[in-house]
């Protein structure tokens, strides 16, 4: 077994574990954390076939930016694990079907001719950037997915944005835009007055 | 240099590469450690001689073994343990910290050929690894079992989180002029231009062109670093940070993280925006004491900003990170991008 088979099985016996864990821990934080170190394996898989910038993508993605708001939800619910499990048998005939499907949508993806590319022609040749092609790539070919999938997140966003407002502050909050630009002389007044004397 | 390799190929044989690497690291891993450390006696002189007083000076001669002491005393001191904590996460919370403070100079080059491992996206590397600093303190929090903590975990956490998207679209100005991820490309883009031909180096470095990213990178790390201004984690007289539960060497790696990342941070300033390793003027030759110069510059910024700015509310850090910087970083990216198609592209 040569060296990169070697760290391929580290790798994947790791994620195995976590990806168990993920499903398995009582805890939901404890998933979460799993949940990230399966993703990090997955980046350190991907690193192993030469796509480095899918490796630090998804790293920089999932790991840096989507699990720590993930663990901010997860961390603040209080979970009463006996009350989910309450229907857990009335939910089992939909969840199996459903992960059936998953598992032959997996199947289908991992059978097309994409993955049937043997590693040394996947070998790129030195001096040519991964990113560069991939960046090239996405603003050529795929120009019109990439500017799909920007306007899908950008109406998500907008959509998060307005299901969360809660319209406008009737509490007497204090406005920092307008205590940046306040000038001395909205706050004191100065008086001129004649000096008393007795 | 070869009588090594030949050497180390003789007594090693063919696991010398992995054993040439792991010598490699310890050479950047102590030196950083050991600045850690001196980095911490620096701030309190700093800042001692600013605010007229002598700062620590009885232990050693001008009280240089201090650091040593410092250390030694909190690696005696008891761990203790919240109750009903969860212990592992407890334990693992600061080593989550300082991993990725010392993980992320894998990438990072003294000079253009002196670097651990020149990959193509290392600028992506470092913005992926030090993204991951933020999992120390949220956890940290959280497996205190202390509300307190973990409240002061998640204002921690929703600080670095807002800084690191003003800090990526810095970046992005950055690697948009230089037009590659690699630290090295960068830095030898510096190198090139009008000023640089007239032996004016420092003014084609990228501080000039892109002067606000410049401003809005170093102010975005000191907020990052939970530095002050912006060190709410640790305004102990008003607010509790995330790491009130830990004692001893626990709490000292939370310490060691902020001073690595304090000098990471120095680092990528100087290879991003300070030309690195290049020289200032035409007639002195290029090499790594200008980039130890200019980390030293940045880091003593850092520390008097610590001795002249009082603290950041909490509500007014969260608005310069999301309503002053982030549109600054956007309107920025859009004008360098119309500048460098237009014929006054001065990066090509």
């Amino acid at each position: 077994m040569d060296f990169p088979t070697a760290v391929f099985f580290f790798l994947a016996a790791i994620l195995i574990y976590a990806s168990l864990r993920v499903i398995t821990s009582r805890n939901p934080v404890y998933a979460a954390l799993h949940l990230m170190l399966a993703f990090f394996t997955t980046g350190g898989i991907w690193a192993l076939l030469q796509a480095e910038f899918l490796a630090i993508a998804i790293i920089l993605v999932y790991v840096g930016a989507v699990m720590v708001l993930f663990l901010f939800v997860v961390m603040m619910l209080d979970i009463n694990m006996d009350r989910i499990r309450e229907g857990f048998w009335s939910y089992l005939p939909l969840g199996a079907v459903l992960g059936l499907l998953m598992v032959m949508e997996m199947g289908l993806v991992l059978g097309a001719k994409y993955f049937q590319v043997p590693v040394s022609e996947a070998v790129v040749p030195a001096g040519v950037s991964n990113t560069k092609e991939i960046g090239s790539l996405l603003v050529t070919e795929y120009v019109y997915t990439f500017e799909l999938a920007a306007i899908i997140l950008l109406v998500g966003m907008i959509a998060a944005v307005v299901l969360t407002h809660r319209g406008k502050k009737t509490s007497k909050i204090a406005n920092p835009n307008q205590q940046v630009f306040v000038k001395a002389k909205d706050r004191m007044r100065v008086v001129q007055m004649p000096v008393e004397k007795d | 240099m070869d009588a090594l390799m030949n050497f180390g190929q003789g007594i090693f044989g063919g696991i010398w590469p992995a054993v040439w690497t792991l010598i490699k690291i310890v050479l950047i891993v102590g030196p950083l450690l050991l600045g850690v450390a001196y980095l911490t006696y620096f701030e309190r002189k700093v800042i001692g001689y600013m605010q007229v007083r002598i700062g620590p000076n009885r232990v050693g001669p001008w009280g240089l073994i201090q650091p040593i002491a410092d250390g030694l005393k909190l690696l005696l001191k008891e761990i203790v343990v919240p109750s009903r904590s969860s212990k592992a996460v407890f334990i693992i919370a600061p080593m989550l910290a300082i991993g990725p403070a010392l993980a992320a100079w894998a990438v990072v080059p003294f000079t253009d050929t002196l670097v651990l491992a020149n990959i193509d996206a290392s600028l992506l590397y470092i913005l992926a690894i030090t993204s991951m600093g933020v999992y120390g303190i949220i956890l940290s929090g959280w497996a205190s079992n202390s509300k307190y903590a973990f409240l002061g975990g998640m204002r921690s956490a929703a600080q670095m989180v807002s800084y690191e998207i003003a800090m990526g679209f810095a970046l992005i100005t950055v690697l948009m002029i230089a037009g590659s991820l690699n630290l090295v490309e960068i830095v030898n883009g510096q190198a090139r231009g009008q000023f640089a031909d007239m032996g004016l180096g420092f003014l084609s470095w990228n501080w000039l062109p892109l002067l606000p990213m410049f401003l809005v990178y170093l102010i975005s790390g000191t907020a990052e670093l939970n530095r002050a201004p912006f060190d709410l984690a640790e305004g102990e007289s008003e607010i509790v940070g995330f790491h009130v539960e830990y004692s001893g060497m626990a709490f000292a790696l939370f310490f060691l993280a902020e001073y690595a990342n304090m000098i990471l941070v120095a680092a990528l300033t100087s290879i991003l925006f300070l030309g690195g390793w290049l020289s200032p003027v035409g007639f002195l030759p290029d090499g790594i004491l200008w980039l130890f110069a200019k980390m030293s510059f940045v880091l003593l910024l850092f520390l008097w900003f610590r001795a002249t700015f009082p603290r950041y509310r909490y509500d007014l850090l969260m608005r310069l990170g999301w309503k002053v910087f982030l549109p600054l970083c956007f309107f920025w990216v859009i004008i360098v991008g119309v500048w460098m198609i237009t014929p006054l592209n001065i990066w090509n």
